[in-house]
């Protein structure tokens, strides 16, 4: 019955609102109330509480007032008889619940050594336990739960009766696409910890993210959620009602209750189903049924392990579409970022160890034949555990709409294709990549010709309407991989050779992107031979391919039109496109400059350029780097200046590869402009830097950058420019 | 007639088995007695005029016009219109009442009054149906720049009662189309008195069609002005624990019954009762403290905002001063019997008028006055206290049956209820609905009435339709007879259908709502529309699986009321009696044609069962047509159905 469950939420809330309380005053007396308090890295303050309640916590004594609120969510107690009406009352206890949880979880990061391992994966020793997930892996893991890759996530609370048990949900909920955060324990066991034992692989990168084993780490997976609702969603902090409907009908969560539910977990539970989030349960809890604030049921028990994800899919009213590849081992995205181990490994191809290539080209309808897999020489039976092979993947393509141009978009699917599948392991591409199969793969019965299986699959399911028929040939032995790599790295060549000739004044089309208008209702990306969409996933071609794919969707093609300044990169026929699609509110856009009409940028940024006005000059910062940058801001910050659909003069969003281009802010002075950039970037970059400097005639351009080691303020970059003779001392003044 | 088939009220029971029988005892007595004028009753006599009372005969043959040639459609119209009007009067003078104290309190001149604005938040809402700007005002402000317009409401002579746009739009186009939007409260009425004046107005259906003008300008005009005030001044009533029937009087207190419909009076007794100084007064005359029930709507009022108990409904006025331990009964306005001044001879109670527009000969007055109101609470608490030990303790029958009870149940509050704070809608109750838990909502309400079994009819017909998944929400008197039945607490819910016992469970309520008073029949308007505001159930008020019925209607209100909901396209039945059943021109009129015209109709059906039955099957009809009459499947969403909800 309900009234057990409110009852117990009501009085879960009452305790984890007592240990804030304590947690509180003692962190107080102890650092004072001018003590800052943050999550690592983000700019959401204590997600929960920013995004219900609009209130900022950024030192201890911000925490007080917030205390007070979640105090006055506290409802009394349902008495046995003659009982008010309790729903209502539970729900506001489980958020009060949820305020109190991020009061003592912030309260952890002050300590030394904070609780939490930060970082995106689980280091292999030590703490595994990774805490709040910080801006970088929200907006990348984020973005999964928009564009549908990532369904929703599974919160996990508590632990299995046996480690078996809790491998097997895992499994099942990855290969359901879900992401599985995990917190609290049951009897002192959690599942994290069942898996850590059973050798499982966790961290963000494998779906599988051990949150915290204290119960109020639970807040972590809605913290998640909000902060999806404020970032993807585009809903205002304090809006809580749109954030709440925005988990209900997008993120498509739900609470596994493994083993005993006391009533802090109740409580935990009653701030969930406010998001819309059910409870299923294996243990045998009261049940509610009726519906209302989540799609169906809200609390589901009694259901048994095997049983218990297909239910939580069910409850939730969740459609997951799995494409089923026909391997023997589990496939889905969550196995991209399984390592296999060189003492895990059966055999392995390629890496530098052995000749090895993957190629795709394309052929007529008539000369191939779909679904052909061959294996040219040995297959894995063939060989000793802990053995090496030569690889050359050939996948023949034939679509009546396909175009050679598209090859290199399906090669570079081979890398993600092969990953997801269990127990492979696929690094590089063209010839320089790397296939490692786990031992515990072949005992599973995965041989080489299931990596064609997989390509072909896959291909299908994701590029039906450009392709019809896929062919693909697995080559074991040297001679014939030595000899079908010079056909590739030829065909490598020459696709190189196109992509570089590719210029924006060579083509009358370029291609707008509007995947991210769901959540930035007014930015339009064009995407031009020499200016990738600035998320860095789209390059022209992609934007050309993704057109014939979907003809509606949103990649279209922009007739340029009229040139009207070449040198700021503006054309009568995209103004005319953005301002019709970015409904009326962007007149004008200059594709290279960031000083006038710049682009917009709706969030999903490689990095952010800004002018640094004193120095003449810009800084470059990418999305990883944490730090201060000389603009005063950290990227944290700029990015809320920078996106949403706004044109903000002096500031643009872009992708790394944009960096690159002859195109790049070139109505200011290119990159020679560029004064700043985080070491890590430049590092990344440093090929490109150097060839584009030699071009453009500063040969150590690289050295003349300044870095956060060298300089964190403008001044200081000022100081920097000077004694290394900056070019942009001598360019043009940018104001 | 044996006493006890009077009543099912066990608390009335206890107390006629214990009185000497008399024919002018009560109401339940003289019922008995006098026997319903057999034209009238049937909506046939017109006493209009001077050439009259003229009254028509059914029989063949028998007399078909009046002197002035009227038909028995224009006289059973006109009579039926008139009864609008006096309903509509009565709430809508009762809102004009309080509003007069709003303006009191909004001018500043409400200190030492008692009174204050309590919802801030009701404020803004209504200030900003009224297009007020409020964003940094002061409350105090928003509402001097309110009174006026509220009282504008009342005498309005062109343009359309603000709250008519509440209502879903659908609706609110057909009432324009029909030319029913109420122009102002007060016009209305003024216009059915003209019609109905000896020739003026003879067509049956013109009559009607603006009886239905004015009963709107009652439900969306002085009802809801009346219920939103009294909200704003004493505060929007949330779910809390009463206690009802006789045995909520005490033997060991001073008893202080308050009785009729006007809470401005009462709220200030609440206030008073509890002043510790009138308890110490108490006290000192030998009684453990001073305890405040109330009758009829009165005590629906002082239930809702502060848990005051309930003695009983509009039938057990007289039974309270039989108990013998009722200090002080003080009325206000509609439904006081005058036989109260008769009875509470044989007793030391005594019976005080409050209100210049309510006098009883023999009665003491003791005037209100908003500006003095906590003055005269006290005044009239003391002259209790004095009574006290004028009891004469051979006359004490004092019954103990007492019922828990849940009420406060206003939208708002049912809002919250389904979903806390910060998911806070209709939704449940619109998905339960449509998944079938429930299968729709009725509303209960009206009066009690001695010319069938008392709480009787009601109760049997609440029982029954919760009992078939129908979730009931009421006001009134028709409240107080499930509250006595224990209907009102939330253990009820195991006399639910499986499906709407569970719904009550996951959300902890009863399975009959208490709403408030018979003017916050505005609140069902309220709630009806919220449900087709929240989707899923058609896009207006006459598609809702909904029926609405008053099963011992006794008072022109009721007739009011019903219109109002007839008008805002409730399917609504009424017990008892019906007053146009001796013309079959207004019958067809009313009983179907209304449908077409409308979207909703009347219904007459003294027997609770089938009286249930006929709204079951409505509401069955109308799941039909919205396709959720069959179980419906469970939708699995993948991404693109995911991205087409709204957010």
């Amino acid at each position: 019955m309900s009234k057990i469950i409110a009852s117990a939420a009501i009085r879960g809330a009452y305790k984890i609102v007592g240990r804030a309380e304590t947690a509180l005053a003692d962190a107080l007396a102890k650092y004072g109330p001018q003590q800052p308090i943050e999550f690592p890295n983000t700019g959401y303050y204590l997600p929960v509480i920013y995004g219900i309640s609009g209130m900022k916590a950024q030192k201890l004594g911000d925490l007080p007032p917030i205390l007070h609120r979640a105090k006055s969510l506290l409802p009394p107690h349902p008495t046995d008889r003659v009982w008010l009406p309790y729903l209502g009352h539970a729900l506001d206890a489980g958020m009060a619940t949820l305020f109190a949880d991020e009061i003592i979880e912030i309260i952890k990061y002050l300590e030394d050594p904070v609780p939490y391992t930060i970082s995106e994966n689980c280091p292999d020793d030590g703490n595994f336990w990774l805490g709040a997930a910080d801006d970088v892996i929200m907006r990348k893991r984020g973005i999964e739960f928009v564009d549908g890759t990532a369904p929703g996530f599974a919160a996990c609370v508590g632990a299995c009766p046996t480690n078996e048990i809790a491998v097997k949900i895992a499994r099942e909920l990855q290969e359901k696409n879900l992401y599985v955060f995990m917190s609290a324990d049951t009897h002192g066991r959690s599942m994290a910890e069942q898996l850590k034992e059973e050798g499982v692989q966790m961290g963000w990168e494998t779906r599988l993210v051990p949150f915290g084993k204290d119960i109020t780490a639970t807040v972590f997976s809605l913290g998640f959620a909000t902060r999806a609702a404020m970032s993807f969603g585009g809903v205002k902090p304090g809006d809580y009602s749109r954030i709440l409907k925005y988990n209900k009908n997008r993120i498509f969560a739900f609470v596994l209750a493994l083993g005993e539910v006391d009533d802090e977990k109740y409580a935990q539970a009653a701030g969930a189903i406010n998001y819309g989030f059910p409870v299923i349960a294996d243990t045998d809890i009261p049940q509610i049924l009726p519906t209302g604030i989540c799609t169906y049921e809200h609390v589901v028990s009694r259901i048994p392990h095997d049983k218990i994800v297909s239910k939580a899919v069910e409850v939730r009213g969740l459609k997951v579409a799995v494409h089923k590849v026909p391997v023997p081992v589990a496939y889905g995205p969550a196995f991209e970022g399984e390592r296999v181990r060189k003492e895990d490994t059966y055999v392995e191809m390629g890496g530098t160890k052995t000749p090895a290539f993957e190629f795709v080209t394309m052929r007529e309808m008539h000369e191939i034949e779909d679904g052909q897999i061959t294996v040219v020489g040995p297959e894995i039976d063939d060989v000793e555990p802990e053995s090496r092979l030569p690889l050359g993947i050939v996948c023949e393509v034939a679509g009546r709409q396909f175009q050679s141009d598209f090859e290199s978009i399906l090669e570079r699917q081979i890398h993600r294709y092969l990953n997801e599948a269990q127990g492979v392991f696929h690094m590089g591409q063209r010839d320089i990549n790397w296939v490692r199969i786990s031992k515990e793969a072949k005992q599973k019965g995965f041989k080489l010709h299931h990596l064609g299986d997989i390509i072909h699959a896959k291909l299908h399911a994701d590029y039906a309407a450009i392709l019809d028929k896929v062919k693909v040939t697995i080559y074991t032995k040297e001679e014939d991989v030595l000899a079908w790599r010079e056909i590739a790295r030829k065909a490598y060549h020459f696709r190189d050779e196109r992509i570089g000739s590719l210029t924006d004044e060579g083509v009358d089309t370029y291609y707008s992107c509007t995947l991210c208008q769901s959540f930035a209702p007014n930015h339009v990306c064009v995407i031009t031979p020499e200016r990738s969409g600035l998320c860095g996933a789209y390059n022209w071609l992609d934007g050309k391919a993704a057109h014939q794919i979907d003809p509606t969707g949103p990649n279209q093609p922009i007739s340029k039109g009229e040139v009207l300044d070449a040198a700021k990169g503006q054309w009568s026929g995209v103004n005319e496109f953005i301002f019709k699609t970015s409904r009326q509110t962007i007149e004008r856009f200059n594709a290279y400059s960031i000083m006038e009409d710049p682009m917009t940028s709706c969030g999903c940024f490689e990095c952010i350029s800004g002018v640094l006005p004193m120095a003449n000059a810009i800084m470059t910062v990418n999305r990883e780097f944490t730090g201060m940058t000389p603009s005063g801001m950290k990227f944290s910050t700029l990015a809320g200046t920078v996106g949403g659909g706004l044109q903000t003069p002096g500031f643009t969003g872009h992708s790394k590869h944009y960096i690159g281009s002859a195109k790049f802010i070139s109505a200011e002075g290119g990159l020679l402009r560029v004064a700043w950039m985080p070491k890590a970037l430049k590092e990344e970059l440093r090929p490109m830097l150097e060839r584009r400097g030699k071009e453009l005639g500063v040969e150590n351009l690289y050295d003349l950058i300044a870095d956060e080691e060298i300089a964190t303020t403008e001044e200081e970059v000022i100081e920097f420019m000077t004694r290394v003779n900056h070019p942009a001392l001598s360019l043009p003044p940018l104001f | 007639m044996d006493q006890r088939e009077f009543s099912s009220c066990k608390a009335c029971n206890e107390i006629f088995a214990l009185v000497e029988q008399d024919k002018n005892l009560t109401a339940f007595h003289r019922a008995e007695d006098l026997k319903p004028c057999p034209f009238g009753s049937q909506g046939l006599c017109c006493k209009n005029c001077a050439m009259g009372p003229c009254r028509l005969s059914t029989k063949e043959g028998g007399t078909k016009r009046g002197v002035c040639g009227a038909t028995a459609a224009t006289i059973a119209a006109r009579n039926f219109a008139r009864m609008i009007a006096a309903g509509a009067a009565s709430h809508s003078d009762h809102g004009r009442d309080i509003i007069k104290t709003f303006s009191m309190v909004a001018s500043g001149e409400a200190e030492g009054s008692g009174y204050e604005i309590k919802d801030v938040n009701k404020l803004i809402a209504v200030a900003q149906d009224f297009g007020l700007s409020t964003e940094g005002k002061s409350s105090q402000d928003i509402a001097k720049e309110l009174a006026p317009l509220l009282v504008a409401e009342f005498g309005q002579q062109e343009g359309e009662l603000r709250f008519i746009r509440r209502a879903p739009e659908k609706r609110q186009a057909l009432w324009r189309e029909l030319g029913v939007v109420p122009r102002g409260v007060d016009r209305e009425v003024v216009e059915i008195m003209h019609r109905t004046h000896m020739g003026v107005d003879q067509d049956a259906e013109n009559i009607l069609m603006h009886g239905t003008r004015a009963a709107l300008a009652d439900g969306w005009g002085g009802s809801m002005l009346a219920t939103e005030v009294q909200d704003i001044l004493f505060g929007t009533p949330i779910p809390l624990r009463g206690k009802v029937n006789l045995g909520v009087l005490r033997k060991d207190q001073v008893n202080i019954i308050v009785h009729g419909h006007d809470p401005l009076l009462s709220e200030m007794l609440v206030v008073a009762a509890q002043d510790p100084e009138m308890i110490s007064q108490a006290r000192a005359k030998g009684a453990s403290g001073i305890n405040l029930a109330g009758i009829c709507c009165t005590a629906n009022e002082i239930l809702l905002r502060h848990g005051i108990p309930v003695a009983g409904n509009f039938l057990q006025q007289e039974m309270a001063i039989l108990t013998g331990v009722v200090e002080i009964m003080v009325v206000d306005v509609q439904c006081v019997m005058q036989s109260l001044a008769d009875l509470v001879q044989c007793y030391h109670t005594e019976l005080i008028t409050t209100s210049e527009k309510a006098k009883i000969p023999g009665v003491v007055h003791i005037q209100f006055d908003e500006h003095h109101a906590l003055d005269i609470a006290k005044k009239i608490i003391s002259r209790g206290i004095e009574n006290f030990g004028k009891r004469n303790p051979n006359k004490i029958i004092l019954p103990k049956e007492e019922m828990d009870l849940v009420a406060g149940f206003s939208h708002e509050t049912i809002n919250y209820m389904l979903g806390g704070t910060f998911r806070a809608s209709y939704r449940p109750l619109n998905d339960n609905i449509i998944n079938g838990r429930i299968l729709g909502v009725a509303g209960v309400v009206g009066c009690s009435n001695p010319r069938v079994k008392h709480d009787h009819v009601t109760t049997t017909l609440v029982k029954e339709l919760i009992k078939n998944n129908v979730l009931v929400v009421q006001t009134g008197c028709a409240a107080i007879a499930c509250a006595k039945e224990g209907l009102l607490t939330p253990e009820a819910a195991s006399l639910a259908g499986d499906g709407l016992a569970e719904v009550c469970e996951a959300v902890g309520m009863p399975p009959v709502l208490h709403c408030g008073s018979c003017v916050d029949n505005s609140r069902l308007l309220i709630a009806a529309t919220a449900m087709v505001k929240e989707g899923g159930l058609g896009d207006d008020i006459s598609d809702l699986p909904l029926a609405g019925c008053a099963p011992e209607w006794m008072s022109e209100k009721a007739i009011a009321i019903g219109q109002y909901f007839v008008g805002s396209g409730v399917f609504t039945v009424f017990g008892a009696t019906f007053p146009i059943m001796g013309c079959e021109e207004v019958k067809e009129l009313l009983f179907n044609k209304f449908e077409k015209i409308t979207k909703g109709k009347w219904a007459f059906e003294p027997d609770p069962i089938k009286m249930a039955h006929l709204m079951i099957d409505h509401i069955k009809a109308k799941r039909a047509a919205l396709g959720i009459e069959k179980k419906q499947e469970r939708i699995l969403y993948d991404m693109a159905m995911r991205r087409a909800l709204e957010v």
